[in-house]
């Protein structure tokens, strides 16, 4: 009976026995299956996954590209900034105590250079968010001592290190600021417009102006990359590949430091000016200076809020490079454009004018400079004085749209095209251009004041030294320029092109040089005080003294007031463009001294100086410009000197 | 001849006679297991024997006799003070409630000094006796009234309250499914089975609302949508199942998981070491390492099957059953198959407690295939030897 009770008990034992292997069963071919969806038909798909976990692309910043003068000074290098940071991991062995040993370790460090409480809880504030071990920059820019008084305490700080990275550093900077610029961090518009990951580096600068905006693509160079493989923590555990970028190429300036700097100086007396010095063949500015200036090392460290605020409220606009973004009336420099526009259209250059003082105009009457008048004249005359009456009736004659024509040859009212950003194009009218713009016609009085470069017209410093230069290099379209070379977008340099010729008739350009020469040389001349007396060195040029208020009527009736009469800013632009030497010129210059007065007594004397700076500083001293090589030492040479 | 009729009586049985009679392959077979696990233990530690794969030996070692010692006490030993070992773990399970040192979150440890005793683990060891020894006893007719079946449901209800207590949801879910499968085995009726069921349908919602927490309901989210936190909860499934995936059939090689060693599999070395074993073997090794477990579960109920009397009968499946749902649980766990529940895969995984259940579960296992062709009367008669 007991036995047979357990035979059942067996049975049932050994039946369920069976439901449950195979129960089993079941559950292993289901692991089996999943094993197979996995590594197998979903491998690839993982594996994927799997090299996007582990695999992190480092991005290795080129070196940005060197800036030189025409002579190899160095203008903008990279200088060595060594930052001391800290990594929290290392402070202590324990996580709990880290935050304390971090402290330990600042307090310490704050004996060695000056933490302010800021950097401080910016440090502490960084650790608590960061992994560990990801470095923290204490402070940047150290002195060599203070470098070494770390290195020398390094066992008594755990967690410190010093770490080299590049920043920026500008020579001679205040002097460059304006055409060089700076570089900064990268603006939001600047990201969304390319691609370039670089630019999302958090340290990464890009060229805020001048030369460093304009090649900012040539000097900033290609990155590099770096695969590594980190962990899940993010720590790097090695490195895969690595591909190393180029790093950026190096741009020799047109500019001399010697003469930027005599011409800042020169020009810095004066509350606002600009000067530019440029070579008439090939269109290389020598000299571009603009006052007031500022320190452009100062946005590469990080310009403090009140620092930024005084230079963008100063009223004399010390961020503006005025030479080409500066708007100015030419006043009678614009006459030259004038008179080649009249003899072009066939008047003898011969054929005098009388000047009685004024031109009436039907109901409105014209006044020349000069109170008495000039007599007759004709046009190298007018030039030599700058008679206002002689100009009023080429305008009568030739009419504003011919003139703005001839003056757009010659680089007025348009873009030059120079290599600079930010430049003006600046205005010559055109009656379509007033009706366009202001929606009133033309009125022939306009033409006129347009003609003396009054009323609407607006040029640069830099437009006037290249009007200059076109009308005494022989009629060639040169277009100024920073850099000795242009730049594709990957970095590699092409020489630029050889200017065209203007077509201009040589007999025009010839009557007009006279007047120019005749401005310094004939005793008459409005510059003649200021003339240079050496052969070798003769100058010509044109002054120009361009009025900022209108004198009503009443004035005129009583006495035109002096400007040292007046208030500053009711003072006349004064303006001076000039070329040396008078028998072929080499270099031709454009002075303006903002309310500086008279040009003749303001400008002129600072264009005097620096033509003469300039050709002394000619290597070759020799007139004939097809004979003059350019001594541009190689990129090689100033490695070696450095 | 003598050897046979030592066989059918205890008594006549010697030392020598049990060691013959032990199923020395099997014990091979759990060698090997053992080996792989040391390998992968050794990966885990980035090539190192320490910390893991040298105090997994040592343990390995140590349990190894109690192993060996386990099987050659006699069968009915165990079934004499099988009550008596479960009232001891009872009352070490509650101590543990009591003054257990809290790890990972949750009371589970005991501290005692050298190494850490989880009492859940030597309960369910102690559940599946004190099942055995009660079921003996049961005639099929006995199993059939419901009334009969009050006293194992306590056995079974009580530990599970204390582990559930803990909380340790995982464990719990372990212990009622062995404890399930004896009573499957010991012949109660189905319709109880599904009455059951369809009961702990119904409380499910109702656990879930009130009893479970956080951390519990966040498993199970994350499994149902693991891509939902990705770094959060999900975290730990995805990159299991990166790691796995990426092993592809022939897997990345002996060190070479970078998905393991790069720190981005969690708890490599505990349960989560059959991803780093499948991202270095591949399809291969995983299949491999399912089919030696087979073996053992195949043995299991073949020396089930072989036992002539009902408590080892019910001892060596529940041993079986358990040793399965460790294996089956954790795979399924880290392949997505079910919610990470924290169950060590066996013999693999590093951690004391898990092996000494598992190499105790052996021993009795062993124990049972031993003493194969003892009677033993539902009445015990005779039970001392």
């Amino acid at each position: 009976m007991e036995e047979a009770r357990d035979q059942s008990r067996f049975k049932i034992f050994t039946r369920r026995a069976m439901v449950l292997g195979g129960f089993k069963a079941t559950l292993l071919t289901a692991l089996l299956g999943r094993l197979y969806y996995l590594q197998v038909m979903k491998a690839e798909q993982y594996s994927n996954m799997a090299d996007e976990n582990r695999i992190n692309l480092r991005l290795l910043p080129p070196p940005r590209g060197r800036i030189y003068d025409r002579n190899g000074e160095p203008i903008a290098l990279n200088r060595k900034n060594y930052r001391v940071v800290v990594i929290p991991e290392q402070t202590s062995h324990t996580a709990s105590k880290r935050s304390m040993a971090l402290k330990q370790t600042l307090d310490k460090l704050g004996f060695i250079l000056p933490i302010s409480d800021r950097d401080r809880r910016r440090v502490m504030k960084q650790a608590k968010h960061n992994r560990s071990f990801v470095p923290i920059t204490v402070k940047e820019n150290l002195t060599w001592q203070q470098v070494s008084q770390i290195e020398v305490n390094s066992l008594d700080l755990p967690g410190v290190t010093i770490d080299v990275g590049l920043t920026r550093r500008y020579y001679n900077a205040s002097v460059f600021a304006h055409s060089i610029g700076y570089v900064g961090k990268v603006s939001a518009a600047e990201t969304n417009s390319s691609n370039d990951p670089l630019l999302e580096l958090p340290d990464f600068r890009v060229g805020k102006g001048g030369v460093e905006r304009k090649h900012e693509l040539a000097l900033r160079g290609k990155s590099g990359s770096s695969q590594v493989e980190v962990n899940a923590y993010g720590r790097i555990k090695r490195e895969l590949s690595r591909v190393e970028g180029k790093r950026g190429a190096d741009i020799f300036l047109t500019l001399d430091v010697v003469l930027q700097k005599y011409a800042m100086e020169r020009i810095a007396a004066h509350r606002s000016a600009a000067a530019v010095v440029m070579d008439v063949h090939h269109g290389d500015v020598l000299a571009m200076a603009s006052t007031p200036s500022f320190d452009p090392n100062h946005f590469v460290e990080g310009l403090s809020v009140a620092q930024w605020e005084k230079l963008r409220d100063n009223p004399h606009a010390p961020l503006t490079n005025k030479a080409v973004a500066g708007l100015y009336a030419p006043g009678s420099v614009f006459k030259m454009a004038t008179a080649l526009a009249a003899l072009q259209k066939g008047i003898h250059p011969h054929a005098k004018i009388y000047c009685g003082g004024y031109m009436d105009v039907y109901d409105d009457r014209f006044h020349c400079w000069r109170r008495g008048g000039h007599g007759k004249l004709a046009l190298r005359h007018a030039l030599a004085q700058s008679c206002d009456v002689y100009f009023y009736d080429m305008a009568l004659r030739v009419g504003i749209d011919y003139i703005a024509e001839v003056a757009a040859k010659l680089g007025l009212g348009v873009s030059l095209g120079m290599d600079l950003p930010n430049e003006a194009s600046g205005v010559v009218p055109t009656k379509e251009w007033k009706l366009e713009k202001l929606g009133r016609p033309w009125r022939v009085g306009e033409s006129l004041i347009a003609a003396i470069g009054q009323g609407y017209v607006l040029s640069t410093p830099l437009q006037l030294c290249t009007m200059l230069s076109r009308l005494v290099n022989g009629g060639k379209a040169v277009v100024p320029h920073v850099a000795s070379k242009r730049f594709h977008d990957d970095g590699r340099a092409y020489d630029l092109p050889e200017a065209e010729s203007l077509g201009l008739d040589d007999k025009h350009l010839r009557y007009i040089k006279q007047g120019m020469d005749m401005v310094m040389s004939h005793p008459k001349g409005t510059a003649h005080a200021h003339r240079i007396e050496d052969e070798d060195y003769e100058m010509g040029g044109k002054t120009g003294t361009a009025q900022v208020r209108t004198i009503s009527k009443a004035e005129r009736r009583r006495r035109v007031l002096k400007n040292e009469e007046l208030p500053w800013k009711y003072r006349d632009h004064a303006l001076f463009a000039g070329y040396a030497p008078t028998d072929r010129p080499r270099y031709t210059v454009s002075v303006i001294v903002e309310h500086g007065g008279s040009g003749s007594k303001v400008a002129a004397p600072i264009a005097r100086d620096l033509l003469m700076a300039t050709m002394k500083r000619d290597p070759l001293r020799q007139r004939n410009p097809e004979n003059v090589a350019r001594a541009m030492p190689t990129a090689d040479d100033i490695e070696e000197k450095l | 001849m003598t050897y046979e009729l030592a066989l059918f009586d205890q008594k006549k049985m010697t030392i020598a006679d049990k060691l013959r009679q032990f199923p020395w392959s099997i014990y091979f077979t759990i060698c090997i297991l053992a080996c792989i696990g040391f390998a992968m233990l050794y990966s885990a530690a980035n090539g190192s024997i320490d910390p893991y794969a040298s105090r997994q030996m040592i343990r390995f070692a140590i349990l190894s006799v109690g192993l060996l010692a386990i099987a050659l006490f006699d069968l009915r030993f165990w079934l004499k003070y099988a009550y008596l070992f479960y009232f001891l773990a009872l009352v070490l399970l509650i101590a543990v409630a009591v003054m257990g040192s809290t790890g990972g979150g949750a009371q589970r440890w005991l501290d005692l000094g050298v190494f850490q005793l989880q009492p859940s683990e030597i309960m369910k060891l102690a559940t599946i006796l004190a099942l055995a020894r009660f079921f003996h006893g049961a005639s099929y007719e006995d199993v059939g009234r419901l009334r009969y079946l009050l006293p194992p449901i306590a056995l079974i209800a009580l530990p599970s309250f204390f582990i559930m207590r803990q909380p340790d949801l995982g464990t719990t879910l372990m212990l009622l499914a062995v404890s399930g499968a004896m009573m499957f085995l010991a012949g109660v009726r189905i319709w109880m089975f599904v009455a059951v069921i369809i009961t702990v349908a119904a409380a499910v919602p109702i656990a879930w609302e009130f009893y479970m927490r956080d951390y519990q309901k966040d498993r199970v989210l994350t499994f149902l949508d693991p891509g939902n936190d990705p770094l959060g909860a999900g975290y730990h499934i995805i990159q299991s199942k990166i790691a796995l995936g990426s092993g592809g059939i022939f897997g990345k090689g002996f060190m070479e998981g970078t998905q393991s060693h790069l720190n981005f599999l969690p708890e490599k070395q505990t349960d989560f070491i059959f991803t780093m074993l499948a991202e270095e073997f591949g399809l291969i090794g995983g299949i491999i390492l399912l089919c030696l477990y087979t073996i053992i579960f195949i043995y299991g109920f073949y020396a089930s099957y072989r036992c002539r009397n009902q408590f080892g009968r019910l001892v060596g499946l529940g041993i079986t059953v358990n040793f399965f749902l460790y294996v089956f649980i954790n795979i399924a766990m880290v392949i997505g198959l079910i919610p990470v529940v924290g169950v060590p895969l066996p013999l693999i995984s590093f951690g004391g407690s898990a092996m000494l259940t598992v190499l105790a579960g052996f021993g009795l296992l062993f124990c049972v295939s031993i003493h194969r062709e003892i009677r033993i009367s539902r009445n015990m008669i005779g039970i001392d030897p």
